[in-house]
């Protein structure tokens, strides 16, 4: 399953996680299994829409397991390390008015996938994978 | 404590979804922060919010929540009315305020989640 996102468009953001939640559903995934991947997914799609100019998500859905890929075109990410830490967050105004941008994306992302990938170039973009097991 | 005891209490009405009579919630969290929403390991919880928007509806969708009680007189929007109907969320209304309301429904045997 592959989905564009363009930058700034939070109403569309969403689109994947659920398609790939209705798809989990059908192979009869558990539940806490698909709730686990699809904030993972989510929060991938908002940080997608918050900072780069368009992206693409992924999803390769197996019998155990599923990996999804994020990879977008935007100004990439400094110090990951950094951006990983919880409460760090270069969200605009407009981006935590929508309810987000407390710098807990990635965390929660990490929390909720068993392997996560990040490779980012300043200026050209930011690519991010991870894989979680069905429990 | 079941929707239509919410509605009571909170003197709220349903906008969107279908109360179902065996929908029991046990736990409530109140948060105009999606990003801490989406931290939460429970699920069928009652989200209580004051941000009124389509990421609302996500955010509920992909946490697993299916009731959420917008307070201090938010509107939803057609398109969150469309997006809940899509996904068998209970979206509510509430005149009250998140601090009165979740008073109230705490004090009625509402839990919080932490």
């Amino acid at each position: 399953m592959v989905f564009y996102i363009a930058g700034g468009d939070f109403s569309n953001a969403g689109k994947a996680s659920s398609q790939i939640k209705k798809a989990l559903k059908q192979l009869n995934v558990n539940a806490k299994s698909i709730k686990q991947i699809v904030v993972a997914v989510y929060e991938a799609e908002v940080n997608v829409a918050a900072h780069a100019w368009e992206g693409k998500v992924t999803a390769l859905i197996g019998e155990n397991d599923i990996q999804v890929i994020v990879s977008d075109r935007g100004p990439g990410i400094e110090d990951i390390q950094q951006a990983m830490q919880p409460g760090f967050s270069t969200a605009s105004k407009e981006v935590r008015e929508m309810g987000f941008g407390a710098g807990m994306g990635l965390s929660n992302i990490e929390k909720n996938t068993n392997e996560m990938n990040i490779e980012s170039q300043v200026g050209e973009g930011t690519t991010l994978k991870f894989r979680c097991f069905y429990s | 404590m079941k929707i239509s005891e919410i509605l009571h209490l909170a003197d709220a009405r349903i906008i969107a979804g279908i109360a179902d009579s065996n929908d029991d919630l046990h736990k409530a969290f109140s948060s105009d922060l999606m990003s801490d929403v989406l931290t939460l390991d429970e699920d069928n919880i009652l989200l209580i919010t004051g941000l009124s928007n389509l990421q609302l509806i996500r955010t509920a969708e992909m946490a697993d929540i299916n009731a959420v009680l917008l307070a201090r007189g938010k509107q939803a929007t057609p398109e969150m009315i469309e997006l809940a109907e899509e996904n068998g969320i209970i979206l509510m209304e509430t005149p009250y305020s998140i601090y009165k309301v979740s008073g109230i429904l705490y004090s009625n045997g509402l839990k919080e989640v932490y």
